[in-house]
């Protein structure tokens, strides 16, 4: 069996994003990219079911500041083979990127392809239904547990409510996992640079990128605070005071009298 | 091409998910802006039931067993049928587990246009969305053929797309589904021996900035003393620190206490969508450019460490008083 | 003239009692070796070999300061004193006992005076030896304290050194009694238990056969005892010494031993006995089992899984279990980790390096635990805060999970801005820390800090964004790679400055950057006690209050037992106009906080009682103390939550040195 990981950087929402001055994209001078953590989970998933069932694990990743780190990783983890995906992907969307992987996921024959339910730069959808589609393949996304049997995929969707689908799909298909089974592993530092010098990336160019599909964004802005709470400042106990005062409106505080 | 505005009814398990109003509720400003008809399309196997209060010109009905419960091969070769025949100006979708499944498929294949986490529209019609866990607002405009777009809740109330009108239902017949390659095999329920955290009226809900475990004891002291319940964003419950039953979420429980206090919470969308139906919100976390600030009614950018013990302290000397 | 007589009352008919003795001790010696061998072999055979003798000099004068002197045993006034009384008093019986060998066979020197002496100086050490012993036999029956546990071995060891003596001082006061000297005093105790003998009237020749019989005895018991050696408590004679000789002497306090390498240079993780090396090995057989490693650790007293007693003799254990098996290439053994050493135990330490300080035979625990640790960090086996704490050290360079340009927001109030030492020459470059600058409740201090730094008009600059957290503690954890990282990253930031010292707030930088980062050796780096101390003594730091507090310090383990600064912080909190009384436990032998060695971003799991609870217990114990002083970011956030858990907040405030200083300023 082969197993193909795609996975991306999205932007570290820890850092401050702000807008680009053309106004329809994000400012990447300040921007730090870390593995989509859905990806990350996608990864862990299929180095599971490698363990399980001896299945090889292959990772190909868009080339972003960062990506080497990445992609050595996840060898270390237990991919047997990396690969970069390299081209210009200044304006990239989930569109493009989709028609371009999918191309190159059809060389490699991979009876299953795993990736992260969403990623949080997503603008026109999640990358798992598009990339399904263009392999003309079935799509199940929000997994969050896979088993492998002869040419099916046992699933778990997760529903909201905590409701648990379980799903059989016939293989080959596209999974957008939501959760591993288990949190993704960690790797020790002296482990990846090991990799780093042992294994190779391959790297492998993306043919001319086709945008259709990607809605026309006319402006980006920092989300509104117009519906700003109402801040209170002070000291923990003034703040406190004003919050029993809150309570005490809302009729909530049930005297004691003891 | 028509200007009409299609709805994708979700539903699971013979209920109609909240996010199907919402989206009824933006199609119809939608449809308004050009001026054309509101369809709703309910796909399922004996369903007609299911859509009695949705506020919709028209239903579009598709009856097939393999339709029974959501599948997405069966759902994607049903929907492309309608959209080729119909050709709608608009398609919404729920950005949901059901829809972000299927609208990416369609839209490839296709070849339409899709704008996904859309927020609300602007009053000329162009879509809002909420991309960056909610930081970052991008508006964009409808392109010329279908729009495809997935939605979030939060930019309209669910009751806008209620009516006790039942719309005229269409009987649309479905494509061929054979070899279909997704089967559902059978539905888990969570354990529901706890509490119902939707039920309780005063909820103290801890994130991330909980820290640790043992901290969660801080939580429960308020809790105890305000006679709530401790409930949890999504790191906390993934570390086992609570059981899922107290998930607040899109992938947990809708919430509509008399007062929510978030600590710690930074205000992800799928935490927030959740919880807009709070009277009242009071967040407590130290970034002042938390999420979470812009939904809450009140708000404090202090340290949780440095508060819950003093207002515990303080409620109860309110209520002893 | 006095004279010793050889083999006094051994009958003539029986030859040469010389040459029994010789051959029977002789014989028992070789016993001893092979069966000595037999058990140090294993060492290396299953361990990794490796002898070192470099720095001659220093390890024998290592093991005549620990081994012989016994200064560590002494530190500790009961046990040491026992323990000295007894091991001196046999260096000296057998010192006594090749002087006599020598006398007999070589060179007659113990004839008139000398012989005298001789005497005089074998009986004093009998009541040494039997004080020591009667202390032994308190402690261990009757006392009975935890850290001690009563094994067969020991019993059996106590006695039959009891009763060497015993035959010694009886065949000598019976020689005594049957020949009555003149100078019969000079063996004072001797003499006494002689006058018992002739007050029973007894015949000289009933002495002189009960002299034989227990001279037999005496001989055969010193046979035994020689045989038994490696299997009874007394071994500890040979490996203890043998354990400080090879105890590495470049392994200083801070600078912890690397990942041992192959051959090929590739890692040896501590996963099973046969990746130890053949000296914790030693050292396992060497545990005397004095406990005095327990007693100290804070790990111990919390309640956790872990002691560093049982963890050495785990490793006992385990290698006499398991050894057999592992040379016959079985590979069917119980687990190192998992089985004999739980994990737990390896993440409770907080490599607070008591253990190491107290053990009087150097060993070093704490090489053991981090060793062990790095097998299953580079295995991925650990708790998932753990986790979390070392990915955001890998993606941002501090646990907090911030970003690193929000390192220095804590500066934005001061005036005028803090000069950038990447870009402005400065005289003191400061490694600010996490804590200090993350933690929002503690830049409060960090500003005061600046506050009183810029007051006094001292040159210095910041990393800015370019500091990372310094790896101390992660090495400390076993994550030997991403502390490399985080080193490198530091060492290239620091070395594109221009600067004489840098001063640091936290004290486990403090401890890397001294110890085992490789910077440039001409640049000094201080703890900012050290700093104010320094700048009070050239009086560049003046205080114009007398502050007149009633406090207590205590000392963190990576400013204290690792590098010894125990005066500065001393002399600033008195130069502030404090009166200063000592806990119980301070300097060396100070309690720590808990945190240390990755501990603070673990979950502390089911403690009977957090260790700096027990600290600030021992604090408010002190008479009318008001205050807590520390000097370490981390201790302000362990001990504020320890008063307040112990419901102290009445009692005493902690306050951090830079507090007091700037209060008197
Ligand atoms: C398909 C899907 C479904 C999901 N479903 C859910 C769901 O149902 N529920 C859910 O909650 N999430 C859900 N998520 C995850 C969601 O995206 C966020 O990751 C999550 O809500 C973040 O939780 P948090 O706010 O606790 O943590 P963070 O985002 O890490 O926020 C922690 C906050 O605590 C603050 N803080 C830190 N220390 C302190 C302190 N001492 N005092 C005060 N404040 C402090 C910080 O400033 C920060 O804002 C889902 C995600 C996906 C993709
Ligand atoms: S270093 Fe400290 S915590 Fe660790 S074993 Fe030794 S005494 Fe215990
Ligand atoms: S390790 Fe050292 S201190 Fe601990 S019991 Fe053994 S000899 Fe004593």
């Amino acid at each position: 069996m082969k197993i193909v990981v795609f996975v991306k950087l999205v932007p570290d929402l820890v850092e401050e994003l702000t807008v680009d001055p053309g106004g329809t994209t994000l400012d990447t001078t300040w921007l730090r990219m870390i593995i989509n953590e859905f990806d990350d989970h996608a990864v862990e998933q299929a180095i599971l079911l490698k363990e399980k069932t001896s299945t090889q694990v292959i990772v190909i990743a868009p080339d972003f500041d960062g990506v080497d780190e990445v992609l050595f990783t996840a060898c270390a983890k237990g991919a047997d083979q990396i690969i970069k995906l390299t081209g210009d992907f200044s304006s990239i969307n989930n569109h493009a990127l989709a028609r371009a992987v999918a191309s190159r996921i059809k060389i490699l024959q991979p009876d299953l392809v795993l990736t992260g339910v969403q990623a949080n730069n997503d603008i026109d959808g999640s990358i798992g239904p598009a990339l399904a589609a263009c392999l003309n393949q079935p799509f199940v996304g929000y997994v969050s547990g896979v088993t492998l049997e002869d040419n099916t995929a046992i699933v778990q969707k997760e529903y909201p409510g905590g409701v648990i689908a379980e799903m059989s799909i016939t293989l080959p298909a596209v999974l957008g996992i939501q959760a591993a089974e288990q949190p993704p592993r960690y790797v020790a530092v002296s482990k990846v640079r090991q990799v780093m010098k042992t294994s190779n990336i391959d790297e492998q160019p993306l043919d001319e990128l086709d945008n259709s599909g990607f809605p026309e964004v006319t402006r980006m802005f920092q989300s509104e605070t117009s519906a700003h709470a109402e801040m209170i400042t002070g000291s923990p106990d003034e703040i406190a005071d004003r919050l029993v005062s809150v309570f005490k409106e809302k009729g909530i505080l049930q005297r004691t009298n003891r | 091409m028509s200007q009409d505005i299609y709805v994708l009814i979700e539903h699971n398990q013979g209920q109609v998910a909240e996010i199907s109003y919402v989206m009824l509720a933006a199609g119809r400003q939608l449809a308004g802006i050009h001026g054309s008809q509101l369809f709703a399309m309910l796909l399922g196997y004996q369903a007609q039931g299911l859509s009695l209060d949705i506020a919709a010109d028209k239903l579009l009905y598709i009856d097939h067993p393999a339709l029974k419960e959501f599948a997405q091969d069966a759902y994607l070769l049903t929907l492309t049928e309608i959209i080729k025949s119909r050709q709608p100006r608009v398609v919404l979708f729920g950005n949901t587990t059901i829809g972000s499944d299927i609208a990416g498929a369609v839209s490839i294949a296709l070849g339409l246009d899709l704008a996904s986490s859309c927020r609300y529209f602007t009053s000329d019609g162009k879509f809002v969305s909420q991309i960056c866990g909610g930081k970052i607002m991008a508006e964009g405009n409808l392109s010329s053929g279908t729009t495809l777009l997935t939605m979030v809740p939060g930019g309209y109330k669910p009751e806008e797309g209620q009516s006790e009108h039942p719309p005229v239902i269409e009987n649309f017949s479905p494509p061929v589904l054979d070899n279909l390659r997704i089967k559902n095999i059978k539905f888990i329920q969570p354990e529901s021996f706890d509490i119902d955290i939707s039920k309780e009226s005063i909820l103290i809900s801890v994130g991330r900035g909980i820290q640790t475990r043992d901290n969660l004891e801080l939580a429960e002291n308020l809790a105890n003393s305000l006679g709530g319940v401790v409930c949890a964003s999504r790191p906390v419950i993934d570390q086992g620190w609570l059981p899922t039953t107290r998930l607040v979420g899109k992938s947990g429980k809708h919430v509509k206490p008399k007062v929510y206090i978030a600590l710690g919470i930074s205000g992800a969308p799928e935490h927030v969508e959740a919880i807009t139906g709070s009277e009242t919100i009071i967040a407590i976390n130290t970034d002042p450019k938390a999420p979470i600030f812009d939904i809450a009614t009140y708000g404090t950018e202090t340290d949780l460490f440095d508060l819950i013990d003093v207002l515990v302290e303080k409620v109860e000397a309110a209520k002893a008083s | 003239m006095p004279e010793r007589i050889d083999f006094w009352g051994i009958p003539e008919n029986w030859g040469s009692p010389a040459f029994y003795v010789y051959s029977l001790m002789f014989l028992a010696a070789a016993i001893l070796l092979i069966r000595f061998y037999l058990r140090a072999r294993l060492w290396w055979k299953v361990g990794r070999p490796g002898f070192h003798w470099n720095h001659l000099l220093q390890r024998l004068g290592r093991v005549i300061n620990y081994g012989i002197l016994q200064t560590k045993v002494l530190s500790q006034r009961y046990p040491g004193l026992m323990h000295a009384s007894i091991a001196w008093s046999f260096f000296v019986f057998f010192l006594g006992t090749g002087l006599a060998t020598i006398d007999s066979h070589f060179y007659k020197i113990l004839v008139g005076i000398p012989y005298l002496l001789h005497k005089l100086v074998m009986d004093v050490f009998v009541v040494i030896f039997f004080i020591g012993a009667g202390l032994a036999v308190f402690r261990r029956f009757i006392q009975k304290p935890p850290r001690l546990t009563i094994s067969s071995g020991f019993t059996w060891s106590l006695a039959l050194t009891i009763l060497i003596v015993l035959g010694g001082l009886l065949t000598e006061s019976l020689r005594l009694a049957v020949e009555k000297p003149s100078w019969a005093w000079w063996s004072p105790i001797g003499w006494l238990v002689a006058k018992l003998w002739i007050s029973t009237e007894a015949s000289s020749a009933t002495l002189t056969n009960w002299h034989l019989v227990i001279w037999v005895a005496h001989l055969l018991i010193v046979v035994i005892t020689i045989i038994t050696l490696p299997v009874s408590t007394l071994l500890h004679i040979i490996t203890g010494p043998a354990n400080i000789f090879f105890s590495n002497p470049d392994r200083k306090p801070g600078r912890l031993s690397p990942i041992p390498e192959n051959s090929k240079a590739e890692p040896i993780y501590s996963d099973s006995l046969r990746n130890l090396s053949w000296m914790q090995f030693l050292s396992a057989d060497a545990c005397t089992e004095c406990g005095r490693c327990q007693d100290v650790c804070p790990a111990y007293a919390a309640g956790t899984s872990l002691n560093p007693k049982i963890l050495i003799l785990n490793l006992r254990d385990a290698l006499k279990q398991d050894a057999s098996s592992i040379l016959h290439g079985n590979t069917n053994t119980h687990l190192l980790i998992g089985e004999w050493i739980k994990e737990n135990a390896l993440w409770s330490c907080t490599t607070c390096m008591a253990c190491v300080y107290e053990c009087p035979i150097l060993i070093n625990h704490i090489d053991t635990i981090v060793d062990m640790r790095r097998h299953l960090v580079i295995k991925g086996q650990m708790d998932g805060e753990l986790q979390a704490a070392l990915e955001n050290f890998g993606r941002y360079g501090n646990s907090f999970g911030q970003s690193d340009r929000m390192r220095a927001r804590w500066t934005q109030t001061i005036t005028p801005k803090i000069k950038d030492a990447r870009r402005e020459q400065v005289e003191y470059l400061w490694f600010v820390g996490d804590y200090a600058s993350y933690n929002p409740t503690l830049s409060d201090i960090t500003i005061k800090t600046a506050e009183i730094f810029n007051k006094i008009g001292l040159d210095y600059g910041l990393l800015y964004d370019a500091e990372r957290n310094s790896g101390n503690d992660i090495r400390r954890i076993g994550e030997e790679g991403l502390y490399e990282m985080l080193m490198e990253k530091n060492v290239a930031a620091i070395e594109k400055c221009h600067f004489q010292t840098i001063i640091t707030t936290d004290p486990h930088s403090y401890n890397t950057l001294k110890n085992e980062y490789p910077i440039n050796q001409d640049k000094r780096i201080l703890h900012y006690t050290e700093l104010l101390d320094q700048l009070i003594s050239s009086g560049r730091l003046k205080f114009r209050k007398k502050l007149g507090i009633k406090a207590t310090y205590h000392d963190p383990c990576y400013i204290g037992r690792y590098n010894e600064i125990y005066a500065a912080p001393r002399q600033v909190i008195q130069a502030t106009g404090c009166e200063l009384i000592e806990m119980p436990r301070h300097a060396e032998r100070a309690f720590c906080c808990g945190a240390g060695g990755g501990r603070i971003w673990m979950p502390e799991g089911d403690v009977k009682e957090r260790p700096s609870e027990i600290r600030i217990r021992e604090a408010v114990e002190l008479d009318g103390v008001s205050h807590f002083i520390v000097a370490c970011p981390k201790d302000i956030t362990m001990f504020r939550d320890a008063v307040k858990t112990t419901g102290n907040e009445d009692k005493i405030a902690v306050k951090d040195l830079i507090e007091l200083v700037h209060a008197a300023l």
